[in-house]
């Protein structure tokens, strides 16, 4: 994402003009739009106007339009964002007050404008979004360190697109494969045919160009990571390899980047041991989900451990950061960023107000995990909150009202 | 009747098996016979009465499906309509019947060949204008042949009537003898050698061999059957609509004489009047043509308009009979298949009754479905009777290279299981690629992954007997990555054989590996016996001291893991030479040994009851391709209840339903099958996609629940808090996330101790509730496995 225009005031009110260049944008923009801001952006309307006749013509119509957001609705594999709200500015074609859908466009350049509201409607620029916002505007362009993952196990493959903030789950390819039984060749063949609907499936997704002719072929290949227990994955990459020296030589240029690493299990749950692995980490530098994943693990290690330094839930947490055991030393507040794109203004603000309070007043580190991401998920599973204490803190019981 | 038209121009002397053609069988004669006495009687006996030939009885029959009601019906509009349009005749001259639809070209010289009026002078001919090629009844191009089946459609809208036939109210029954000079007459009068004969009654006289045939191709009915020959005239009765006998007589000689003068009248009407339309035809009987059936409601003194449609709404409708339904399907299936039925034995199977007809088509469907006549067999009473030897299922677990296969193996060649030809042959092939101490794993290791490097994958099943027993080998890997494989042999077994591997260091690490985590996943399976092979003694010397050692820590850890003291055994052996597994070791090191072998250890477990009465269940092991004659097979052991051939049966969570085809217990084909036994279903009737291993099989009556969410109490391997697991039980594995734990509960009594625990240790009894992705056919109480980053987290109980 490319920033155009920034003009965010001192008070947090502001807009910024952002042109967003690549799938992934999408998925920031999402997390930076919230309903109640002010988003222009060029769309193109249906108008129908009634002559005096009584007579009805409608005709597509390029317009600018602002409306005042009061709904998003992300689609992550195929990273489109639609924003729905009502206009507030008057157009030769519509009125003020009518609804529209902005779909956001890679390329196509957008408004953002938060306002702070005396009443405390709006919370304008927020920390969070400060830094959502810095995390979205890609300032050297050198975030490109994105991956394949196939985990995969005996007749189930998923497909997975790693970014920088987001793990997609392309594809799940599921297959019947038959099971060794005596004197049976069933099951390699059925293998055979796993891994052949899994490859094309694979290429198709990557839009891998196999034409050797092809003028695509300087162009770099992602890494593609072949996950799966046992033996299968192993099978998946010397099956590319007969497949490109006999029948398609274009597949040569994937050989390099694949690598074979082990997973427990063929589901995406897996994909954090995927992720964790020495040979992935080696490719994948110091990426981002990387570092989520290693919290995560550090988080749940403590929480083995037993020691009350560790803890999750919303109220625990903030029982936590009230006894000010997420601190300097070592506190760490772990937020999914679920929590911010909460529809409720009074939620967002008390999860911004925690992180707040933990960075500038307790001196505390703050990591905010994508919900895209495993690591993001398994988070999720703790409530979407979590936090590494200094101190060991016991906590009132809670379950008086749970749930 | 259009039927007759049709089969009447494609004649072919070689169509010997055309079905009206065919001669009938003494029975169906016999039956026909009272039938047509009884339309006769009944006939006279109407008010009006009315007479007809036997002939035209028995035609009419036919295709009513010897429905005698119904044929009264249709004789009795045809004589009234014939009341009617002779009024009309007189006038104009015109015969009352419309041409009939011809199907095929046909040169009308060549038709007529032998009729007198083709010696008429030349200018009184008129010109004979060919019909037209109407479409013949039926579907455009359903019909398989051009004349002698029905159209679906046709069949379909026949059985249709006959059905409403059924319940059409008995005429009001009145009397008149029959005259037989009336018949005379009508015979003579068609005899008469210059008489036009249709091609029909041609082929009737010269080859029936009936008594229909005999009694003469002069029927009424040929004569209002629009060929050639000119309708039969009677007197106007309108007041009485009673025409008496002798009018009848003489108005037909009359118009034999007419039609002999005026044929040129006669085609020049045929041109012109249309046919009656293939639906009219259809819907009104293919045994009349319109205007016959018009009279019925439009002239009878009790014209019920309901009646059109021979149906009464007043008749309480009549359940006995076959449902629309199933008549569908039966024409649908007379259209499809079954060409050489006859028609007479079909009217015939029709009569024998409706629940012959019913039965016959519960068996037939629209779609070319496998249909297996279960034998009803009552399996429980079978299982019991049968004298099959005692059976037991067991698993072999253990770390990874503790010798598991190889020791199964040997197992099975020392039975007998395995020849030795096959057996030398693996020797060498392994040897071959330089693993020759892998041969006799090579039995149970068929893949060849498996056998390339040298480690098992897959669970592999597999029979031998003793003399007292038939066992059931599930070999399970021992590797960590396929522990969801060993769970699902695990699920399959009654007692359990635990491979230890005794060698130094081997054996240490064995107990950190899966060693542990296998045993605790059998225990928590539900196997309460555990046999404890200590293998590769012969590593050791067959160490005294080393195998106290051993049984002391297995048996310490075991203990532990809720197994019962006087449930575990210990029998120090190895697999490799053969050594006290089926035979005794001659090794003079291992004379301390004088315990059983573990064939005899095997041998002393306990028959194992299975819950035969229960509801069916059977997980699903896998699915293939059984064969040439079984495309589709699945193989399972049956949890719960019993299955027999032929049974429906209900895969979830799909949805959808098979058949059972046929079984196999143990690879030996049967009818039937009870909990506890290894079966492989060959079904049909379903589409592979839906059948997954780790399914459940169930019956359509109690399909076991599919669900996302469930509770659980289970005892916890490792650290748990809300987190994403793998759901195993048996073959099913799937994601889920344990969303909530509950309590933490008393081992003992159950009881919680602290609710809603952040997190809870190794060795803690917890409920907890998971939550999954997708649908899953679980159903309480059933024990499940929850595995998380490839290790073992947590088993129990569901709720």
């Amino acid at each position: 994402m490319r920033c155009i225009k920034n003009k965010i005031e001192h008070d947090g009110s502001g807009a910024v003009t952002l042109c967003p260049t690549e799938p992934e944008d999408m998925w920031h923009a999402y997390n930076l739009i919230r309903p109640g801001d002010l988003l222009r952006a060029s769309a193109i309307r249906r108008v129908t106007t009634v002559q005096d006749t009584g007579s009805t013509s409608s005709a597509r119509v390029h317009l600018n339009l602002l409306i005042r957001v009061k709904n998003l609705d992300f689609d992550p594999q195929s990273s489109q964002l639609h924003v729905s709200g009502q206009i507030t500015n008057e157009t030769p074609h519509t009125k003020i007050g009518q609804f529209h859908t902005l779909d956001l466009e890679l390329n196509r350049n957008f408004t953002l404008e938060k306002e702070v509201g005396a009443d405390g409607e709006g919370s304008g620029w927020d920390s969070i979004a400060i830094e959502s916002l810095k995390d979205a505007v890609d300032e050297g362009g050198k975030r490109r360190a994105e991956a394949v993952a196939v985990v995969m196990q005996e007749g189930l493959a998923h497909i997975c697109f790693i970014g920088q903030f987001q793990t997609i789950l392309k594809q799940k390819i599921e297959m019947s494969v038959p099971r060794k039984r005596q004197g049976g060749g069933d099951h390699d063949k059925g293998m055979n045919k796993f891994f052949k609907i899994t490859l094309e499936t694979l290429l198709r997704q990557m839009e891998f160009n196999t034409s050797l002719t092809s003028g695509a072929n300087n162009e770099a290949v992602r890494p593609v990571l072949l996950a799966s227990p046992g033996f299968v994955a192993a099978g998946f990459q010397k099956y590319i390899q007969a497949e490109a020296s006999t029948t398609t030589p274009g597949l040569r240029r994937l050989l390099p980047s694949l690598v074979v690493v082990h997973s427990a299990s063929g589901y995406t749950n897996s994909l954090a041991e995927v992720l964790q692995s020495p040979a992935v980490k080696t490719i994948l530098a110091d990426t981002k989900y990387a570092r989520e994943t290693k919290l995560m693990d550090d988080f749940q290690e403590q929480l083995r451990k037993e020691t009350n330094k560790a803890t999750y839930g919303p109220r625990e947490v903030e029982f936590a950061v009230e006894q000010g055991a997420v601190g300097r030393g070592g506190g760490v507040l772990i937020v999914s960023n679920r929590l911010f794109r909460s529809q409720d203004i009074a939620e967002r603000k008390r999860w911004v107000g925690l992180v707040d309070r933990v960075r500038d007043v307790e001196g505390g580190e703050v990591r905010i995990l994508s919900s895209d991401h495993e690591s993001g998920k398994r988070l999720e599973g703790l409530g979407g909150i979590a936090a590494l204490l200094t101190f060991p803190v016991v906590e009132p019981d809670f379950d008086s009202d749970a749930e | 009747m259009s039927r007759h038209r049709i089969k009447d121009v494609d004649y072919d002397e070689d169509d010997f098996y055309d079905d009206d053609d065919a001669p009938a069988d003494p029975e169906e004669q016999e039956f026909l016979q009272q039938c047509t006495t009884a339309v006769l009687h009944q006939l006279s006996a109407g008010q009006p009465s009315v007479t007809a030939t036997k002939q035209e009885v028995q035609d009419a029959l036919w295709h009513y499906y010897n429905d005698i009601e119904k044929s009264v019906n249709y004789l009795r509009g045809k004589r009234e309509k014939e009341a009617t349009k002779l009024q009309k005749s007189k006038i104009q001259s015109v015969p009352a019947y419309p041409a009939p639809p011809s199907t095929a070209h046909f040169s009308s010289a060549d038709f007529f060949r032998d009729c007198p009026w083709l010696n008429v002078p030349s200018h009184r001919k008129a010109d004979i204008l060919i019909e037209p090629l109407y479409p013949r009844l039926g579907l455009l191009g359903g019909a398989p042949e051009s004349g002698g089946k029905l159209s679906k459609l046709a069949a379909l809208a026949a059985a249709r009537k006959k059905r409403e036939g059924e319940k059409a109210p008995s005429l009001p029954e009145a009397s008149t003898p029959p005259t037989p000079k009336f018949e005379q007459s009508k015979i003579t009068s068609l005899d008469l050698p210059g008489t036009s004969r249709s091609l029909r009654d041609r082929l009737a006289a010269s080859g029936r061999s009936t008594p229909k045939a005999s009694e003469g191709s002069g029927s009424l009915r040929r004569l209002a059957n629009p060929s050639s020959s000119p309708p039969i005239p009677e007197q106007p009765t309108s007041g009485t609509r009673k025409p008496s006998v002798s009018e009848v007589s003489e108005s037909m000689q009359k118009v034999v004489l007419e039609a002999k003068e005026e044929p040129e009248l006669q085609q020049r009407v045929l041109t012109i009047r249309a046919s009656p339309s293939t639906f009219a035809s259809t819907i009104v009987g293919a045994a009349t043509g319109p205007t016959a059936a018009e009279p019925s409601h439009l002239h009878s003194n009790s014209s019920d308009l309901l009646r059109i449609y021979g149906q009464d709404h007043a008749e309480p409708f009549d359940f006995a009979a076959p449902s629309p339904d199933d008549v569908v399907l039966n024409a649908q299936n007379t259209a499809k298949g079954m060409k050489s039925k006859s028609a007479a034995s079909k009217s015939a199977a029709a009569k024998k009754g409706q629940s012959d007809l019913a039965g016959g088509m519960k068996d037939l469907s629209v779609e070319d479905k496998v249909t297996v006549k279960s034998k009803n067999l009552d399996v429980i009473s079978e299982y019991k009777k049968s004298t099959r030897k005692r059976s037991a299922n067991f698993v072999v677990i253990g770390h990874v290279d503790a010798g598991k296969s190889t020791l199964m193996g040997r197992l099975l060649a020392d039975q007998g299981a395995i020849d030795q030809r096959t057996l030398d042959r693996y020797r060498r092939e392994a040897e071959k690629i330089g693993k020759g101490s892998f041969a006799l794993a090579w039995v149970l290791d068929q893949g060849s992954e498996e056998r390339a490097r040298g480690v098992t994958i897959d669970i592999a099943t597999n029979q031998f007997e003793t003399d007292k027993t038939a066992f059931t080998i599930v070999d399970a890997p021992g590797h960590r990555d396929f522990v969801p494989n060993m769970i699902a042999g695990a699920s399959q077994a009654d007692f359990a054989v635990l491979v230890i591997d005794s060698s130094v260091g081997n054996f240490e690490s064995g107990l950190k590996g899966q060693t542990k985590e296998h045993a605790l996943l059998v225990r928590s399976m539900g196997v309460q016996k555990i046999v404890v092979a200590v293998n590769k003694m012969d590593t050791v010397q067959w160490d005294h001291e080393r195998f106290e050692e051993i049984e002391q820590q297995i048996s310490a850890f075991l203990t532990t893991a809720g197994f019962q003291g006087s449930n575990i055994s210990f029998v120090p052996c190895s697999g490799v030479l053969g050594d006290n597994i089926s035979r005794r070791t001659n090794d003079p090191h291992a004379s301390w040994y004088t315990g059983r072998t573990l064939i005899e250890e095997l041998e002393t477990s306990e028959p194992y009851t299975h819950a035969l009465e229960k509801p069916l269940r059977m997980t699903i092991g896998d699915v293939f391709r059984g064969g040439v004659q079984n495309p589709l097979s699945i193989s399972g052991r049956i949890d719960a209840g019993s299955l027999q051939m032929g049974d429906h049966i209900l895969t979830m969570p799909s949805g959808e339903t098979a058949i059972v085809r046929s079984l196999e217990v143990d690879n030996e084909p049967s009818d039937w099958a009870v909990a506890g036994q290894n079966v492989i279903l060959h079904i049909a009737n379903i589409d592979p996609i839906h059948l997954r291993s780790g399914d459940v099989v169930c019956r359509p009556s109690s399909p076991i629940p599919t669900i996302t969410s469930f509770t659980a109490k289970v005892l916890a391997f490792e650290h748990l808090m809300p987190m994403q697991v793998d759901v195993h039980r048996g073959r099913l594995h799937v994601p889920g996330r344990i969303s909530k734990l509950v309590a933490s509960l008393d081992k003992a009594s159950g009881a919680a101790i602290k609710k809603r625990p952040k997190i809870v240790g190794p060795g803690v009894v917890v409920r907890v509730v998971v939550e999954m992705d997708q649908a899953v056919p679980l159903e309480a109480p059933t024990r499940i496995v929850l595995r998380a980053g490839g290790s073992t987290v947590a088993a129990g109980l569901l709720e």
